[in-house]
């Protein structure tokens, strides 16, 4: 593929894999230092990855209530935050969001204030799309990105692809590469995923980058059955029920899901949002104008009416892990290689527990702006000319050995079961996940020795390469951590174990090994292999 | 997925063609879209958004394709009704973005629970 000598070959100073909410902001910040940038995307930047269907609201603080604002995140990052982390993304989210009133219509309040915190996602990613042209960036949309390339020290130095269009390959240099490929859902349809395969954890893993807080990958969300429309705002109002249509004792609040997951494990589960007050009825086709469609569509009175329910898994999306941060300007541990957004660990920000609702978006904006500069210093720094390229990418592209028929799709059906399952991905047992891990390797040998293809296959290869590799990362680290900590739930574990309130990192290819970081000296000893 | 284009309204611009995220959509014979790879649809609606003529429809369920008709997606009502209530193009003025709402919703349904278990604690006090 990439080798071939027809493949059109790009020059930039800073290349940005993913366009959305990380990525475009990546782009921007890479920009303004002066950098000429490329942002190369799966699918078309504006309305791929998670943000252009939903409605980030930010973590949007003033000034003089951040501090309390970050003692209270810390506090419920269970031993896993970083106060400074927090703090530095309240400041950047301030100062960022009104930047991009000349190309989002921001609303203003009864009293006339301007509203800042909550942006709607398609308005948003048409807005970011505009203001990365603005800022001078090349867009490439449909050209998915393969696997990232090194020169001879093992600086990363470019990516190669392929262009949906025509399923030509074709290859990038660059002075430096941003990550930003968003989180990975595990093929559950969640709404607005398709594209977020966990492509990024696998090339940076392969470029000598490695992960953190995979464990925490298994956040949930209702929806209306047989839908992927998984925007939350609603059910904070329902009222639960079970096919009898008895009412469900399952407390409002954020925890919810495990009680759902409960209840969806003994039968169907319904739903009433009859609770919703007129007020809001009416204005919510204008609030969420996504939310409503199944129900007009579907001729369901969703406020009178009770509706099936199930809990779509979001993976790493709005779970925690990813890429490890190794610097202020989100540096991986690979020379040349940054990370932003959900395709990085989101610990420092959101320790245990899921930070959606205000600290991801937050997290997005800023680590994307940080990346950006970060890979315009990198790139400025670096004389490049005349290097040799090594392609990095290994299962899914170019199997060790014969190329033969893999099936694929048994292969996403099997990562979208181990890593949707309630009781096995919600309520934990050590044993489970071993099982889990054992069918996820033995699929992982499957496609490293003979998975490979030509245009979309040779796409579908390496997505379903990269899923089954996270998965992998994912399971190894929640075998490892034997205590229940944030949305890690261990029935065979429960409760804290205060000896294990430190980040675990991941990594390895055919061998999976997971170690906790030294917060104390007795985590020393726990370091581990999976 | 995306069951339904909607022939004699497609004006051909391509722009539903660029904008899909998952490259579900090409430009057929005359120039008009089709759906050329609909087993590859996210159900994520936004070629609705971006088509200014209202000629295609998306069907909430995600898993299987239900073979809906142009007639039945008229039949709805819905068809163009995510670009209306978005308030995109001609419908700016009538439909404006209310999403900054969504923190004042979340605060209401927050005290609304609140009340709710005050009231199931006093009845479960009046009860024992
Ligand atoms: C329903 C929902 C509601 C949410 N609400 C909130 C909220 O209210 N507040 C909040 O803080 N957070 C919220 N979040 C989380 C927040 O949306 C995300 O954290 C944020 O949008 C992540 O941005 P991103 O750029 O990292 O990922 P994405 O927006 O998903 O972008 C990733 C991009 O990478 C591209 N890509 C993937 N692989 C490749 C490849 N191989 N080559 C090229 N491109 C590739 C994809 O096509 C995509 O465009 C919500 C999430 C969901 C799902
Ligand atoms: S619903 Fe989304 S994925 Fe499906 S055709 Fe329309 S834009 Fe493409
Ligand atoms: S956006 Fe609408 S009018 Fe334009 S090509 Fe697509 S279906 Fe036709």
């Amino acid at each position: 593929m990439a080798d071939d000598f027809e493949a059109p070959h790009w020059e930039t100073d800073v290349l940005v894999i993913g366009g959305g909410l990380a990525g475009t902001w990546a782009t921007i910040a890479a920009a303004r230092e002066g950098a000429r940038v490329i942002l190369a995307d799966k699918g078309y930047c504006g309305t791929s990855g998670v943000t252009a269907t939903a409605g980030p609201g930010h973590w949007w603080v003033p000034p003089e209530h951040r501090e309390a604002a970050v003692a209270d995140r810390l506090k419920r990052s269970l031993g896993l935050g970083d106060p400074d982390w927090m703090a530095r993304i309240l400041d950047l989210t301030w100062t960022s969001l009104p930047q991009l009133s000349r190309h989002y219509a921001f609303s203003t309040d009864e009293q006339g204030r301007v509203q800042y915190r909550g942006l709607r996602g398609p308005e948003y990613m048409r807005a970011m799309r505009a203001f990365a042209l603005e800022a001078g960036a090349t867009i490439l949309d449909h050209h998915p990105v393969l696997e990232l390339l090194t020169n001879a020290d093992g600086v990363v130095t470019g990516a190669a692809g392929v262009a949906l269009r025509g399923e030509r390959p074709w290859t990038i240099r660059a002075g430096a590469v941003v990550l930003a490929t968003g989180g990975c859902a595990f093929a559950s349809r969640l709404l607005g995923s398709a594209t977020n395969t966990g492509d990024g954890l696998l090339m940076g893993v392969e470029a000598g980058a490695d992960l953190s807080g995979m464990e925490f990958s298994n956040y949930y969300t209702p929806m209306q059955a047989g839908t992927n429309m998984a925007r939350s705002m609603s059910f904070a109002f329902a009222r639960w029920f079970d096919e009898a249509d008895h009412e469900l004792d399952i407390p409002a609040g954020p925890d919810v899901s495990p009680h759902l997951a409960r209840a969806l494990l003994k039968g169907r589960l319904y739903c009433r949002l009859d609770r919703i007050p007129q007020d809001i009825r009416e204005v919510m086709p204008q609030v969420q104008p996504n939310f409503v469609r199944p129900f007009a569509r579907m001729g369901i009175d969703a406020y009178a009416e009770r509706f099936e329910v199930s809990l779509v898994s979001e993976g790493t999306v709005r779970g925690v892990g990813g890429l490890r941060i190794d610097g202020q300007l989100c540096q991986t541990a690979a020379p040349g290689l940054f990370a932003a957004g959900d395709a990085a660990s989101r610990e420092l920000v959101t320790g245990a527990i899921s930070g959606g609702g205000a600290v991801n978006s937050s997290w997005a904006l800023s680590s994307g702006q940080w990346a950006g500069q970060g890979a315009a210093a990198f790139a400025r720094g670096r004389r490049r000319a005349g290097e040799r390229l090594h392609h990095l990418g290994q299962a899914g592209l170019r199997p060790t050995g014969r190329l033969a028929g893999v099936d694929l799709p048994a292969a996403v059906q099997l990562v979208r079961e181990e890593m949707g399952a309630y009781d096995r991905n919600i309520f934990r047992t050590g044993e489970a996940l071993a099982a889990s891990g054992e069918k996820l390797d033995e699929a992982w040998r499957e496609i490293a020795a003979h998975a490979g293809g030509w245009g979309r296959g040779l796409l579908r290869a390496r997505e379903t390469a990269a899923m089954v590799a996270a998965a992998r990362w994912s399971k190894a680290s929640a075998v490892q951590r034997r205590e229940s900590r944030g949305m890690h739930r261990r029935e065979d574990a429960p409760g804290l174990d205060p000896r294990l309130a430190s980040r675990q990192r991941a990594q390895g290819l055919d061998r999976v090994v997971t170690r906790f970081e030294a917060a104390s000296p007795e985590n020393t000893s726990l370091e581990a292999v999976a | 997925m995306i069951e339904v284009v909607i022939d004699d309204r497609c004006g051909g611009c391509g722009d539903c063609v660029d904008v899909c995220p998952s490259d579900v959509l090409a430009r057929g014979p005359g120039g008009k879209a089709v759906i050329a790879r609909q087993a590859d649809c996210q159900t994520c609606y936004l070629c609705e958004l971006y088509c200014p003529e209202d000629a295609l429809f998306v069907w909430p369920q995600t898993d299987s394709v239900a073979d809906v008709t142009a007639q039945q997606a008229l039949a709805t009502g819905d068809v163009g009704g995510f670009r209306r209530d978005s308030g995109w193009d001609e419908h700016a003025a009538t439909h404006t973005n209310q999403h900054w709402r969504m923190g004042a919703i979340f605060e209401r349904a927050r005290l609304m629970a609140i009340d709710a278990a005050k009231t199931a604690r006093t009845e479960d006090g009046r009860t024992k």
